[in-house]
């Protein structure tokens, strides 16, 4: 077992710092709205995150809440409404535009490039690196300079590795991992972009309680270094228990937002999911 | 309810797709230059007409031989690169067995079989055509038909059926395997000599007058016209009046019904070949008659026209191959009013790439991307 | 692989194993093969030693231009898949373009009436390298978007619309900045100029000397300069290929060549991590579509002497796709091997083999058709048929090249190397923090 605790991830000098400048709101969603053909699966949508929490998007399925991370996130283009990601307007940006702004978003069923290793999978994820530009790495000069970089990506990504305990793996294919440990690199693949936000979608989907726990755990710890992170759940008892801030989505709307006691007291909240233990 | 929503006026719909636009405005341009060139009398109507007649011949073989593209494309989700050998083998077990009823008596069996390679047998010399030997000519187009089933239901189960799961793109590569090993089998027992099949000086011709000119119709024209109408008559009856042809439509044309049901039945997909392959042999039987010439490489020079015409028409409508064979058999011709002969293939590629880019789709709305 | 035939036992054995891991003794051990194959059968069959060297540096030639399309295509479907089947079309455009470049100028005593801009051969190569990655950029920038199979469509349709376009009359032959300029439609150009290797090397007296020298002491009657010249143009071209190889393995091994590999894998999780996938696919589409440029001027100077439109048609690049198969796509150096074994085994070797039945059996008539060969199956002669096969073993081995890819699809899609994944980085993954490489310049 590594010592986790004292082996921070990312950058010592910047801990809770990393979002000051998005100000104290990390992102705002302003009706935002969504039709597929006579569907409407996203309906005037607006709620903000606030920068260093841990928010919660939970609702039903066919809530909205998957259309809602991919308008976000630029995989789908919103029909009307606004995205603010601190100041910056993101509304209908590419998705590696959106990624290299800072915001990031893992995944519900976990996209692992099967055929590429761990390592490799992890090595991908930090942007603009130099060799990225092939005349870089091709050019004999050159080459020396984007090795050296690469030296210094791969001892955050041992870091990485360690933190989610699976450095033992760094040579594993991908497709060649359990489902909790593809959804363990999934998270740190999207940490090494060194984002300052991070959708995560579903990330304990069919996760048993012992990698449950240690996922929690991990995304507490980061969260002290100052990440914001948007949590999607199904799982109603994770988000009460660990998100500060709640947001409800039904059929599209937003139901309610808030804290958990404020959810679980909200009227509309209550009759829409009758008899659910809240 | 959607488009209301998207374009609330027509300068919405030109911004939010330029390319659309300017493909319109340019196919508006040609068509009134064309009605332009015909008013001022540079070029006659009857010329135009004639154009039109050729194009339409090489869209309906097109367009035949499109439908079982079209078929296994949708429902069996990869682009058989083979498609245009099957064509090429209807066409030589057809036209072996024409010759072979056309010159009983008059040559040596294996010669007929063998299309005169060696240079033993020439068809002009055995009269084929349709009003002088009738008989070899149907009894070629059946043979055409059931060899190229044979065929395709052998490839299918030797090659294709192991490889269900494979992905679309190893599919694609094992049928261009298979597309060499059959042409060059065929090239093997036939050589590769190309050769006459018909005595053009036999066949009744027709000079229709058409507004300033005469438009010359043969009766080999009209035959293609009657069978591939009639095949195209017979798959739409099939298609809307019998159980497996509401099946085969429901597979092709409604992808999500297909995903719900799972792979389709290899039922279906025996007789997604049938039908297929029946209709391809015969669209390749047909060409070499109204061409009066037989060559190894006729379906392989006819596969990407007919991808065009698939992909125009929308991957899994049976119309829409239709229609897009029509259209691109058309393009072919109607384009040499602008272009040099040389490049009128080059135009109905063109077609195909604008269509790919602007509505991969299609005209009828088949599947989109791989 | 379970399979434990004599190959696997032998590369078990450790000292065995460890130089095989060697890539280039992977490759050496192919070329032997290959070569020691061919110099059996024909010492066997008695074909004649200057035969034997002068069909080995043929065939040497004729690999290295594969094995530069092979590799070239590796970058495209290997690396980042691209399914490029348009490849002639590229091959194509560089040629003509370093013909235009760097032909003569036209003159009737030259029997060549088109003609280009005198320039040197270097300047042309240049010329039509660049050329043919700007084709690729005019393909790629729109058809990026497609899918696979509708890519491929694209890019073959776009290889005979350049096809058709020299061959075309229009474009026969027209005046450029004063110059008699153009394709010379059906006929084609020729290359009636000297390359480098001709000028500085193959006709100086010094080589002239050497040749005769070489050809007295291997007591040939004639002489061997021929294929002298042709071992010293194959040997340059390995050299070509060698920096191919440089170039595509320094790329693939680099975080450049580590999106390639994600975007094949899974563009949609590339772009979620913010890379800009449109410009990693335009970037390594051209650069593989230059250098196909670049194979297509060395194809045309070295093995064909001239260029027309029918030797860029489209079964081409489907025989550099199976070379690619057999190889392993993926891999760089099964590239290398792939071009090896598939012009060496299955593209000429059959007309070799036919050569060497030939010289040995005397073959009677062979029947004109088919006919005549089934016939005699009925009397349970073999020997008509099996005539009329090597009669026409050019058109019996593409038969046996279908059958081969269909097999590869079925059971072997991985080829040689294809299931080994290159390491795509500049530096190898081990936990070494602390004495990481100070970055050397190579």
């Amino acid at each position: 077992m590594s010592d986790v605790e004292s082996a921070p991830v990312g950058d010592d000098t910047e801990s809770t710092d990393r979002v000051t400048d998005r100000g104290s709101v990390a992102l705002r969603v302003d009706a935002l709205e969504k039709h597929y053909g006579g569907i409407t699966a996203v309906d005037r949508a607006s709620f903000t995150v606030d920068s260093g929490s841990l928010t919660g998007l939970i609702g039903p399925n066919g809530a909205g809440k998957s259309t809602t991370f991919d308008l976000i996130t630029g995989f789908e283009t919103p029909d009307e409404g606004a995205v603010y990601f601190g100041e910056d307007r993101i509304t209908g940006l590419d998705p590696h535009e959106v990624a290299g702004k800072g915001l990031v978003r893992t995944f519900q069923i976990a996209r692992e490039l099967g055929e590429m290793t761990v390592m490799e999978n992890l090595m991908l994820a930090p942007k603009g690196q130099s060799g990225e530009a092939l005349w870089r790495s091709v050019t004999p000069g050159v080459r020396g300079s984007v090795k050296r970089e690469e030296a210094a990506l791969l001892d955050r990504a041992w870091e990485m590795l360690e933190f989610f305990e699976i450095d033992h793996l760094w040579d594993e294919y991908a497709q060649n991992l359990s489902g909790g440990q593809r959804k363990l690199l999934e998270m740190a693949r999207a940490l090494m972009t060194d984002p300052e936000m991070v959708l995560l979608d579903e990330p304990l989907a069919g996760v048993n309680p012992t990698l449950e726990k240690k996922l929690l755990d991990r995304i507490h710890e980061l969260r002290q270094e100052g990440y914001t992170f948007l949590l999607v759940e199904h799982d109603m008892d994770v988000i009460m228990d660990h998100c500060e801030h709640i947001i409800v989505m039904h059929q599209g709307r937003v139901l309610a937002e808030g804290s958990a006691a404020d959810i679980r007291a909200d009227e509309q909240v209550i009759d829409a999911y009758l008899g659910e233990d809240v | 309810m959607g488009i209301s929503d998207t374009a609330t006026s027509g300068w919405d719909l030109v911004r939010s797709r330029p390319g659309t636009f300017v493909v319109v405005l340019l196919f508006l341009a040609l068509g009134l230059d064309l009605l332009g060139t015909l008013l001022t009398g540079e070029m006659a109507v009857a010329d135009l007409g004639s154009l039109l007649w050729t194009g339409l011949m090489q869209g309906l073989i097109i367009g035949l031989a499109g439908i079982g593209l079209s078929m296994t494309y949708s429902i069996l989700n990869f682009a058989n690169f083979a498609h245009g050998d099957y064509i090429t083998a209807g066409a030589f077990t057809g036209w072996s067995v024409t010759y072979l009823i056309a010159g009983f008596g008059a040559a040596d069996a294996a010669d007929l079989l063998l299309l005169g390679a060696g240079g033993s047998v020439f068809g002009a010399g055995l009269d084929i055509g349709i009003t002088t030997t009738p008989l070899a000519i149907l009894g070629g187009l059946v043979v055409a038909g059931l060899a190229t089933i044979a065929i395709a239901m052998g490839v299918d189960r030797s090659v294709f059926k192991t490889m269900r799961e494979a992905g679309g793109i190893s599919l694609l590569i094992a049928s261009v395997g298979v597309a060499f090993a059959l042409r060059y089998i065929i090239v093997f027992i036939y050589t590769p000599s190309n050769r006459g099949t018909t005595a053009a000086n036999l066949v009744p011709q027709f000079d229709v007058w058409v507004i300033d000119g005469m438009v010359q119709i043969n009766a080999h024209d009209l035959t293609i016209l009657v069978a591939s109408v009639a095949l195209m008559l017979g798959v739409h009856v099939l298609l809307q009046r019998t159980k497996l042809g509401k099946a085969m439509r429901a597979m092709a044309d409604n992808e999500n019904l297909a995903l719900i049901t799972g792979i389709p039945t290899e039922r279906i997909i025996q007789w997604t070949w049938i039908i297929g392959g029946g209709l391809t042999g015969v669209a390749g039987y047909l060409t070499v008659l109204w061409r009066g010439t037989i060559t190894f490489r006729l379906g392989w020079f006819l596969l990407l026209l007919i991808f065009a015409a698939v992909i125009l028409g929308g991957i899994g409508s049976i119309y829409g191959a239709i229609l897009g064979g029509v259209l691109i058999g058309l393009t072919i011709s109607v384009s040499q009013v602008w272009i040099p002969t040389d490049f009128a293939r080059a135009a109905a590629f063109g077609i195909m790439i604008l269509i790919l880019l602007l509505r991969p789709q299609g005209i009828f709305a088949g599947r989109e991307t791989a | 692989m379970t399979d434990r035939g004599p190959m696997d036992r032998l590369l078990a054995n450790p000292s065995v194993g460890r130089l095989w891991d060697q890539d280039i003794v992977k490759v050496l051990a192919v070329f032997g093969a290959i070569y020691l194959g061919y110099v059996v059968i024909g010492m066997a069959s008695g074909l004649t030693v200057q035969g034997i060297f002068a069909t080995l540096v043929q065939l040497t030639l004729l690999i290295a231009i594969y094995a530069m399309l092979s590799l070239s295509l590796n970058l495209h479907w290997g690396y980042t898949g691209l399914f490029n089947i348009g490849i002639v079309g590229f091959m194509a455009v560089g040629a003509y373009t370093m013909l235009l470049v760097s032909k003569p100028a036209a003159s009737v005593s030259q029997a060549a009436l088109v003609g280009g801009f005198g320039l040197p051969f270097i300047v042309g190569a240049i010329a039509g390298t660049v050329a043919a990655a700007l084709l690729g950029l005019v393909v790629a920038l729109p058809a990026l978007r497609l899918k696979a199979d509708y890519l491929a469509i694209t890019t073959i349709a776009m290889a005979e619309i350049i096809r058709f376009t020299f061959l075309s009359a229009s474009f026969q032959e027209f005046q450029l900045f004063g110059r008699t300029v153009g394709t010379g439609g059906g006929r084609g150009l020729l290359v009636n100029f000297e390359d480098p290797i001709t000028r500085y090397i193959l006709d100086t007296e010094w080589f002239a000397s050497v040749a005769e020298s070489v050809s007295a002491a291997m007591g040939i009657e004639g002489t061997i300069q021929p294929a002298l010249e042709t071992l010293v143009i194959s040997v340059v071209l390995l050299g070509v290929v060698a920096g191919f190889y440089w170039v595509f393995s320094r790329t693939g091994s680099s975080p450049f060549g580590r999106v390639l590999k994600a975007i094949r894998e899974d563009e949609t999780v590339a772009r979620a991590l913010g890379k800009n996938t449109d410009l990693f696919k335009i970037k390594s589409f051209m650069l593989g579509c230059g250098l196909m440029g670049l194979a297509g001027v060395f194809y045309a100077v070295f093995f064909l002497g001239s260029v027309n439109p029918t030797a860029f048609m489209p079964r081409f690049t489907f025989y550099i796709w199976i070379a690619l198969i057999i190889g392993g796509a993926g891999s760089n150096t099964g590239s290398v091997l792939g071009a090896a074994l598939f012009v060496g085994v299955l593209f000429q070797g059959p007309l070799y083999l036919k050569n060497a039945i030939a010289s040995v059996t005397e073959i009677t008539d062979a029947p004109d058709t088919i006919a005549g060969g089934v016939a005699a199956l009925g009397q349970l002669d073999l020997a008509p048929l099996f005539a009329y096969t090597l009669d026409n073993i050019s058109n019996f081995r593409i038969i046996a090249l279908g059958l081969v890819l269909v097999w590869l699809m079925k059971r072997r899609q991985d080829g040689l190397l294809g299931h080994r994944k290159e390491h795509a980085a500049s530096i190898p993954f081990d936990r070494r923090s602390g004495d990481a490489e100070e970055g050397t310049d190579r």
